[in-house]
């Protein structure tokens, strides 16, 4: 017999599991966003009051879209939405009751037209972060605000905002038109990739902001699932599995932060290295590469080195090349001069710097003075290290950060 | 759906009348005004006089006051508009791209109110 917790955490995983393809049924269904949501809401508050006595539904699904669906009936016959079909859809729900034990009930996936919704660039892009989150991730509004460091009531309005523009400004809930679909489906891969990056940014003990890497890992495995033959969503998936599988050894027990040369390459996750790496391959076999499928092949190659110094650092920076023909920003040309001094030399890293200094805004980019500080450590230009290490810490805007380069520093001096 | 693509630009930006450029920037409004009647999408729409011309109104009290000029002194203002009867945002959004200021100015597009 599970106990009571263990039965409301097995609710709550399957609720958080499901939530993304019933609520989009529902909104298929309804046209109405915000209705769906609520009485979703509503369903999910019975269903933790229910199941935990009666025990757990054989179609949990089915009984969540179809007590949803009361609910959504109530919500019009109590008069809370203002929608002009409001008298056509309560005719419908009327219609379509069904047993919330109905064990052979099939729930239409619509997860895909919902993810093209919340990341529609009508809306902002903040708010179609928050959206995701909400409507696929399942995340409540004050996970995401924790996630995002936002205050409750901003994040509320901020999806309030959101909501009111997908019922009212005529977003369509549908599939993108052909001649759209690549930079629509850009448009999700980019906000997939955002919530990533906000999970990575995450100091340790911030609970809800890591578990945003775990989130977007998901969302890129259901996109994979819905667009088989999309690259990028590969390409995506694959360099988020590869840089989550050094997620323990990024950072020391004290919290500091631990460069790639000195992780612990042996507690890095295999599963999750053998998966990027197979997906990683799959993204760059078909035809051109984009930027998160070659994003993906170097810290691919990264994930085969048996140790920092045994790197096939030359394909890395053949890799980088690519990448920047792709993708032709600076910052790409400071990372691979990291690689290049490993690949010939520091004074190779050296050149290419001093040719790029000029330009976009790297003069105020901390890692290009990071980068340079290092590469004239190691060709024991001491005074010129030290000038770029200051450069560098005055421009850090985490205190980790800022802690780890004084560190280098001090070592420059050192024994 | 109905949706209102509401034109802005500030009067001095853009091709100026007298210039090389105003031709083929109004046979581009004759054109674009074509294509949306010839696709069906058209309701209304019209080009508005220079806010030279413009007189704001309001009531207070009772009392009606009159003001020389714009409701809003902002540099880019209401040059014209069109009504377009299109399916969704994303269509509304196409056209509002193609109207010729839309390369000078901007265009915005919002859906138009209907009442039971």
């Amino acid at each position: 017999m599970l106990s009571p917790v263990d039965v409301s955490a097995q609710i709550a995983r399957l609720i958080r599991e499901d939530w993304g393809r019933i609520l989009s049924a529902l909104v298929s269904s309804t046209g109405n966003y915000a209705l769906a949501e609520d009485s979703l809401q509503d369903a999910v508050v019975s269903a933790l009051e229910v199941w935990p006595k009666k025990g757990i539904p054989i179609n949990p699904d089915a009984w969540l879209i179809t007590v949803a669906r009361r609910k959504a009936l109530d919500r019009i016959r109590r008069g809370e939405t203002a929608d002009r079909k409001s008298g056509e859809l309560a005719l419908w729900l009327e219609q379509h009751r069904a047993d919330p034990e109905d064990r052979d009930m099939v729930i239409p996936d619509h997860r895909l037209e919902l993810m093209f919704t919340c990341c529609h660039p009508a809306l902002e892009e903040k708010s179609q972060v928050a959206l995701t989150l909400r409507a696929l991730g399942g995340l409540t509004t004050d996970e995401i605000a924790r996630a995002f460091l936002d205050k409750r009531a901003a994040m509320a309005a901020r999806l309030t905002r959101a909501k009111k523009k997908l019922a009212g400004a005529g977003i369509a809930f549908k599939l993108p038109e052909p001649e759209d679909l690549h930079t629509r489906t850009d448009a999700v891969l980019r906000v997939i990739y955002l919530i990533f990056t906000e999970g990575c940014h995450a100091s340790s003990g911030q609970m809800m902001r890591e578990e945003l890497v775990q989130e977007a890992i998901r969302l890129g495995r259901i996109l994979t699932g819905l667009l088989p033959d999309h690259a990028e969503t590969r390409g995506l998936l694959a360099l988020m599995l590869l840089s989550d599988s050094r997620r323990l050894t990024r950072r020391g027990a004290d919290g500091s932060f631990v460069p790639l040369d000195a992780q612990n390459r042996a507690r890095w996750d295999q599963a999750r290295i053998r998966e990027g790496i197979a997906l990683t391959k799959s993204a760059l076999g078909a035809g051109a590469a984009g930027p998160y499928a070659l994003q993906a092949a170097i810290s691919a190659v990264h994930a085969e080195a048996p140790s920092f110094a045994d790197t096939d650092w030359p394909q890395i920076v053949a890799l980088y090349d690519l990448l920047y023909r792709a993708q032709p920003n600076p910052v790409l040309r400071v990372n691979q001069a990291v690689a290049l001094s490993y690949a010939d030399g520091p004074q190779a890293g050296l050149d290419l710097l001093t040719r790029i200094e000029g330009e976009g805004r790297l003069q105020s980019y901390q890692p290009f003075h990071a980068c340079r500080a290092d590469l004239l450590a190691r060709l024991g230009r001491l005074d010129d290290a030290t000038q770029n290490y200051r450069a560098a810490i005055a421009l850090s805007q985490a205190p980790e950060e800022a802690a780890f380069l004084e560190k280098r520093m001090d070592a420059l001096n050192g024994p | 759906m109905q949706f209102i693509c509401l034109i802005y630009n500030a009067e001095d930006n853009g091709p100026q009348p007298g210039t090389d450029e105003f031709g083929p920037y109004m046979q581009a409004y004759a054109d674009y005004t074509q294509e949306v009647q010839d696709a069906g999408v058209m309701v209304g729409g019209e080009a508005l006089q220079p806010i030279a011309t413009a007189t704001t109104v309001s009531v207070r009290d009772g009392k009606t006051e009159l003001m020389d000029g714009p409701f809003a002194e902002t540099k880019e203002q209401l040059g014209g508009y069109y009504i377009l009867d299109c399916k969704d945002l994303d269509e509304a959004l196409k056209y509002a791209a193609k109207i010729p200021d839309a390369k000078y100015g901007r265009v915005e597009v919002r859906p138009v109110m209907v009442f039971d």
